[in-house]
Parts: structure tokens; sequence; C-alpha cells
């Protein structure tokens, strides 16, 4: 491994492969490209506009807002002049925005537009180290008064100013530049507690970043659409470290709701996702099917079944028999292949889900269909990925071999344990918390339990400490129920409880759109979430939905009763974190009165839930809400089907 | 708003729109009757008042579908009474309307597209063979209403078809082809008649900034006291034809005479209730 910084690959990238896109970026609905070369100009610029106003090694630059190049650039710029990157979650209440920004001491941060200024300038009174603002898109912003805000066309100017006067200044400031330095302060949203900054040099990143694309043979001819939330050690990890490693590259959609249609449009080589968005795509997908007309929707369910029959036969190593393989033949035209058109993954080579665990019904969705689906594993204390599944050896069960030579090791309580050059230099100003997370020999305890199988893949069985067990003593994963009522295309978001209780409980939140559109099609009228979830109709339809889960599970880990929640789990209420976790902890100490009714027996439960708005507000829903009982030996008799 | 923000209006005190003394009687029925209104460069007013108090009457004598029955208005200096409405457009006034009027067959690119008539040039030939200047032009005013798109937030709905889409979005791809006009002076008939609290605020921000960004003139009709108040430069009030006040929202919100005509029935309806 050479020993590198991010801007010394960019200004390599800026001379070898100057006339080929770093980035594209849709705007007023064309795509439009910048090369290396005008990449590193802008970068250049806007580093010499940050060194103009005072930026100095060892400073802290934070960028908020959705994926832009100017947010990226703005994350090198920093780093060209030994400052660290910190990206922030766009959708941060100001509270969460307030800790990050002063607990890193933050000096600059660029913002993406009026909503995320309005939003730091609401807590400029508490960050006496703020001293800049610098914003991408001006609108709405060009009559604000106060010295500390600038766009970011006004800094780059002031940059080419001061480049005109200190000729070959950024340069220097990346010669000085050493490969340990901090690169990039990211905070994990963590499912317990409050977030720890994840200190990331230099070399952890691009060590991570190597390896992974060693592995998979990924080139400057790929493309990828960076839509994921900047602040996730994934989207930095491709969008930022592997692409100037390899060069190739990163588009930003229009919009977060255009995303779906520029990914058709682009037809991405590398797609990443975390589960949400697979889980997303397939509800989509039934939905689409749902309302198509009786024949295709039947065509579809046919070669639906065939090639999940097919996939599971390569998963025992044999071959379709020769008929099938003529039927997969004909789906490949009539179907498979339209469906990845449609999804935008046609051209797709690198297809990832990783962050948590998929539900295997899902996995196994997207493979049948011909999307080479694989899991990958990491964490941002692994600088993103530490182990992933090679061509050929995909399996919903495992998360792959650990790339080398990143090296595993189980603990003796079944703690995964990782050491790599990956490994994160410790926890910002949490000396105690590093000294928890690894080991005296640098191995990371990444919390996670976990065996080596028999192929010698990596298979995490759950978050360590959510592991229970049942009454009778049978053990209970949550995970891996939620994840089978989470296959349902009725079901949003489900926790599960058990642990040292007589039977499975769960507490559901209902998907608004296909849940609606099932209303819509059985002539069911509803005014709002609360008001359909709260419909004996739809309880019927989830007790009915969690049915079909129950016959596929151990008699033991049967969900015997669940409750259909007023609102849906929410990010802004710390109810999950900001890429979608469930927080198991706070869901339960939250909905404590839920969790007792379901073992009193109660038919009924008081709820009485505090909603967070975006902007702080909160606000106290309180209503009376059914427990139902899953009726049992109730199994259906034919595959579920979503109409 | 923000308390950063400045107030972008360059004081010109130039006179952009004047409406003097303009009665229209349809029958017996005085639909407007005398009624005197300044609009300044850069302005954005409100009209409010009671259910037929002559407040659309007033717009559609603006915008050329009335002709008054005596008085006179002039835009830019210019009497604009006789003036056909579709010259009026040209002229640099759009309006959008109390019901939404969109093509609802074709999509919201096109029903935007459209706005862009008034200033299209090519001839009928050129067009229909799409070359030289037809061509020219196609792409720079597909160009502009990228830039209407982008601004109203329409990116993911360019090729859907405009009757499918909800209400409230509805409501915003008729503000963009009024705004694809390029006017100078937009009027806009109960832009958030029928909207939820959070499209309202969408709207009025729109409003905002097509006012501060551009310049542009405003008449606004609003039920909506909140937002009236809260974006206005100033207000007039309209009750039976007349135009009974003017003057900043703050004054008349105290005003006796507005408060007995439209406030004060609101006030009385809800002592009532309580």
């Amino acid at each position: 491994m050479t020993a590198t910084t991010l801007p010394r690959l960019l200004l390599r990238n800026a001379e070898t492969m100057a006339a080929q896109p770093a980035m594209r970026e849709k705007n007023r609905g064309i795509w439009r490209t910048f090369t290396w070369a005008q990449s590193w100009d802008e970068v250049r610029d806007f580093a010499s506009g940050l060194a103009a106003s005072g930026f100095r090694r060892g400073d802290k630059l934070a960028v908020i807002g959705d994926n832009r190049p100017r947010l990226y650039w703005a994350q090198l710029a920093a780093q060209c002049l030994g400052g660290t990157a910190v990206p922030m979650y766009q959708d941060s209440i100001a509270a969460e925005l307030a800790f990050v920004l002063d607990h890193a001491e933050i000096s600059v941060v660029v913002a993406e537009d009026q909503e995320q200024v309005d939003k730091i300038l609401s807590l400029k009174a508490k960050l006496p180290r703020l001293e800049l603002i610098v914003y991408d898109d001006p609108r709405g912003l060009r009559h604000y008064k106060t010295g500390v805000l600038k766009s970011f066309d006004e800094l780059q100017a002031a940059g080419r100013e001061f480049s005109a006067s200190h000729p070959g200044s950024v340069e220097a400031e990346i010669d000085k530049g050493d490969p340990d330095d901090l690169a990039l302060l990211t905070y994990t949203s963590g499912t317990t507690g409050h977030p720890k900054g994840v200190m990331l040099s230099h070399t952890n990143l691009l060590s991570s970043a190597e390896a992974f694309g060693a592995a998979e043979d990924i080139r400057a001819t790929d493309e990828m659409l960076c839509y994921l939330p900047m602040a996730w050690i994934g989207d930095s990890l491709f969008s930022m470290v592997l692409t100037l490693l390899v060069g190739f590259t990163c588009n930003c959609p229009e919009r977060p709701d255009t995303v779906q249609r520029d990914l058709r449009e682009l037809g991405p080589t590398i797609a990443l996702a975390p589960p949400r968005i697979w889980e997303n795509m397939l509800t989509q997908l039934r939905v689409r099917t749902a309302d198509s007309t009786p024949l295709k929707r039947k065509a579809f369910e046919l070669f639906r079944t065939l090639a999940e029959r097919a996939e599971t036969r390569r998963g025992t190593g044999k071959q379709p028999s020769a008929l099938a393989r003529l039927g997969l033949l004909l789906g490949e035209v009539l179907i498979y292949g339209p469906v990845r058109d449609q999804l935008g993954l046609r051209r797709a080579r690198w297809v990832y889900t990783g962050g948590a665990p998929l539900g295997p019904d899902t996995f196994k969705f997207f493979r049948s269909f011909g999307i080479n689906l694989k899991q990958v594993w990491g964490s941002t204390e692994l600088s993103g990925l530490a182990s992933l599944q090679p061509d050929g050896e995909a399996d919903p069960d495992t998360v792959g071999r650990v790339v080398p030579p990143t090296e595993v090791r189980i603990a003796e309580d079944g703690e995964v344990l990782i050491r790599s050059a990956g490994v994160f230099k410790g926890y910002y100003k949490q000396p105690d918390a590093t000294s928890d997370a690894l080991t005296e020999d640098r191995w990371f305890r990444t919390g996670d339990s976990g065996f080596i199988d028999r192929r010698g893949h990596l298979v995490v069985v759950d978050r360590a400490k959510d592991v229970g067990k049942l009454a009778d003593s049978t053990p209970f994963a949550p995970q891996f129920v939620e994840n089978k009522l989470k296959f349902s295309p009725f079901i949003a978001e489900a926790v599960a409880f058990g642990d040292r209780r007589p039977f499975v409980a769960a507490i559901v939140a209902i998907d608004l759109t296909t849940v609606g559109n099932w209303a819509e099609r059985h002539n069911l009228a509803y005014t709002s979430f609360q008001d359909l979830s709260g419909k004996p109709e739809v309880r019927r339809l989830i007790g009915a939905a969690i049915g079909e889960v129950n016959a596929s599970l151990p008699a033991a880990a049967r969900i015997n009763r669940f409750l259909l929640l007023n609102k849906e789990f929410d990010a802004d209420d710390n109810e999950i974190t900001r890429t979608r976790k469930v927080r198991r902890r706070f869901v339960a100490e939250k909905y404590a009165a839920v969790v007792e009714a379901f073992y009193s027996g109660e038919q009924e439960v008081e709820l009485t839930t505090e909603i967070t708005y975006e902007d702080g507000r909160k606000a106290i829903l309180t209503s009376t809400i059914a427990i139902e009982d899953v009726v049992k030996g109730a199994e259906p008799a034919r595959e579920p089907a979503y109409a | 708003m923000s308390g950063d923000v400045n107030d972008p209006k360059a004081a010109t005190g130039e006179i952009h729109l004047a409406v003097s003394g303009v009665s229209k009687h349809f029958g017996g029925v005085r639909a407007v009757e005398d009624v005197t209104l300044l609009v300044g460069c850069g302005e954005l007013i409100s009209i409010i008042g009671p259910n037929g108090a002559g407040k659309t009457s007033l717009l559609n004598m603006i915008s050329g579908f009335y002709r008054p029955d005596t008085g006179s208005i002039s835009f830019e200096g210019k009497d604009i009474i006789g003036t056909r409405p579709s010259d009026i457009a040209a002229m640099g006034i759009a309006r959008t309307f109390q019901n939404i009027a969109l093509f609802s067959g074709m999509t919201v690119l096109d029903n935007i597209m459209l706005g862009r008539h008034v200033r299209m040039k090519a001839g009928v030939l050129s067009s229909f063979i799409y070359w030289g200047l037809a061509q020219k032009e196609e792409v720079a005013h597909r160009a502009r209403v990228e830039e209407l798109i982008e601004f109203l937030e329409l990116e993911d709905l360019r090729k859907q078809p405009s009757n499918g889409l909800a209400y409230g979005l509805r409501k915003r791809v008729e503000l963009a082809r009024a705004l694809a006009l390029d006017p100078k002076l937009l009027l806009l008939d109960e832009p958030m008649g029928g909207m939820n609290q959070e499209e309202k605020e969408d709207m009025a921000r729109f409003i905002l900034d097509v006012n501060q960004q551009w310049g542009t003139t405003i008449i606004l009709i609003e039920h909506d006291m909140a937002v009236v108040m809260d974006i206005s430069d100033r207000v007039a009030v309209l009750d039976r034809g007349r135009k009974i006040a003017e003057g900043s929202p703050g004054e008349m919100q105290r005003h006796p005479d507005v408060i007995t005509a439209y406030l004060g029935t609101a006030k009385a309806r809800m002592e009532a209730a309580a």
C-alpha cells in the first residue's frame, strides 16, 4: 500500500485522467460533466478561498446537504489544507447538529441551501468557533445580511484572488500533508446513546478502499449514483475515496425525489444501498405489478416463482433443469430484463447491500432476477468495509469473506474482532470509549456476535446485546423475525419483543404507500396514517400477513400478538437512526406500556407519543390502540400474493 | 422569515400599475365601484375582502377579460383598456386562476412550455419542419422552462400528465406556466385555496421568492389572513365593490372599517361560537 493522501490522488487524477469524467450532476434536466481537471480547479479555488479566510491545518469543515459535487469538493479542499472533513446528516434536527458542530469544533460549514443555512444560523449564538457558513444554492439567501455567510462562488472568487498573490500555495499545503493526518471525522448515529466522532486518517480510508478495489476489480469506466447520505461512511468510502483511487465517475441526482428516474437514465454499474432501499424498490415493484393488468400480473408471478426456484437450486450447487433453463431464457426477455431496466440496474455489475442485515427473501428476489446482489459488512470504525461476498458466493446468511489483508478473529464470548490498516484512530475526545472499543493489540471490537462458517464466510448473528432468550430458553434473535416481517409489502418497520418473555410480540408500522393503495382498491376511505393504521380492516390485513410469516418461523419464534403503531418510526423521534436502524432499547423504553400490555393480555392500550418536527417543535399524540392476537392455524392456502 | 432578511426592494417609487376610478356593473350588480389602486414596481400587494367583494372582477379588468364601464387602467404608463388579453399578456402581465386551468392531457413540461408561446416568434412553416429559428428558439425556451422547474421544485414531475397530480401541485404548475411568460406583473387569484398548511407554506415561499429574486410585481388575492399579513408589503380591502381601506398589513389589522367589514365578521363568528 502506497502512502499517500486523498488530495494527492486528486492531483494525480487531474494529470493522468484530465479529460475523463470525475463527476456528473443533473441540473435543469441535463447531466453536466466535470472532468478530473475541472474538479481539481474547483477544489483548488475553494481551498484557496478557505486559506484566504483563515482556515488552517487541523481545522475542521462540516458539510450538510444532499449529495452535490460542491459538497464533495469542499471536503477535499479542507483536506488539501491539512484540515478534516465532517459530513453531517442532512435531515438532522437542530439539536443534533448543535452537538456535532460544537463537539467537533467546526470553524466552517458548507451548507447546500437556505433550509440548512437557516438551521445553522439558528444555532450560531451557541457556536463561538463557527466563523464561516458557505452555501451552494443561493436561492432565497440573496438578502440575508450576516457577515459569516458567503456563497460558494464568492469564496472561490476570493480564492482565485488569493492564489494570484500566493501562486502554488494549495499545492504546497498538499505536499505538507501526511497520510496519517485526520482526513474524515464522521459521527456514528449509533443505536445507543450520543453520537461518537470516528477519526479516520487518509491511510485508514485508502487502505480500506484499496483492499476493496483490489477484491472487486472496479475500474475507471464504472459509474455510480451518489444518493446515500453523505454522512454515511459507505458514501464517503465510494464517492470520495474509492473514486479517487480508481477514477470511476460519481453522479449526483437532480433531487432526492428523482433518484429512481435518475437511476434509470444513468444505468450505473455500481450500486450500493442499505436494506431499506432494496426493501423500498421491491415494494414499489409490487405496487406497480398489482396496478397492472391481470395477464401481466400472472406472467410476473409465474416467472418470479420460476426464478426463485432456480435460485434456490443454485444455492445448493445444482443447475436448473433444461426445461427450467428454457423458461428462464424466456423470462429474461419478457420479465427479468425489463424489470432490471426499470430499476436502473440493467448495467449494474457491482451491487451491494450493507449497513444492516437484509431479509433473505428480499435478497433472493433480487438475485433471482439476475441482479448480482451481494452482502458487504463493515462499520464506520473500520473505514467502511471489512468483508464482502466474492462473485458466486452470494448468500443471504453470511456477510462474506474479510477482504485481505484484513484479519478477523472471534473472541471467546463470540464477539467479532477485526484488525486492519483501516481500523480507526479513535473516537474524537473520548479516550475511554476508544480504549473500550480497541484491544491492546489494536483489534476492533465490533459489538456484533458471529462465527466463521465452513466456507470461511463470516456470519454476523445479530447485535450481540440484542440476542435474547424466550422464557423456555429458546434463543431469540429479534432482527431475524423483523426482517421476515418487513418482507411483507404492507409492513414498513417492525420491532419484535420476546427476551425473557413467554412469547414473541411485535410493534408494527404499516407502509403507507402499499396499505394506502390496498385501501383504495378495497374502497376503504382514510384520511391519514393514524386513521389508516387504526382501521380494523387494516389490522386484519396485517394479521394475515403476520400469519404467513409465522408459517415460515420456528414454532417458538412465531408472533402471537401485535400492535399497529399510529405513526411511522422516525429518526427525529430517536426511534431509528439516520441510517434507519431500529434503536431497539429506546423503542422498548418509549413503548414500555405497549410491551406490558402485550404480556398482560390487554386488548387495547392508551398510547401517548411525542412527535418531534424537523425544526425541533414537539407535539403529543394520544390515542387508544387495539392489540391484535394473531389467529393460530389459519395458514394461507397458497403463496402470499400482494393483491 | 428570518430576521436577517433585508428588504430588497429598491424604493424607486415608480408606479407600475395604476387603476383609477374603475367601475364594472353587471346588470344591476355593482361588482366594482370606483376603485383606485396604485401598485409600485416590485411591490407585493394583497387584495382581501369577503366573497363577492369584486376582487376577481378587478383582476379580470387588469388582465383584459372585462372592460371597465368607467375609469382607466394603465400599465407602465400605457393605457391598456381595450387591449386584447393576449396582447396584455405579451406586455408582461400574467395570471393564475381561482379554478385551475391546466391542459389536463398534457405533461407538466408541455403545460409550462405553453406559457412561453407568446414569446415564440418562429413561423408556422419553420416550426413545422423544426429548423433554423424554430429549433434555436425551442432550445432557449426549454432552458428557461427548466429554470422554472428547478425554481418550483417540479423536477420529478416533468413527464407526468398534469391531471394525475395532487391539487397543490397543479396549482404550482399553474404558477410555473404564468411565470413562463416572464411577467413583470403577476396576478394570483387564490393560489392557496384548498391547500393544506404545508402546501400553503411552500406556496407562500415560492411567491416571496419570485417577488424578491426577480423583482416581479405581484397582486395577490387570498383568503388566508395569516399568509396575507405575513408576506404582503401592502394590503387593499374591498367590500361590496368598493375599496374601504389600504395600507400596511399592521394598519389593516387595526383599521376599524376593515374589522367590521371583514375581520369583524370572523371575530363576531368566533365570539358567537365561543
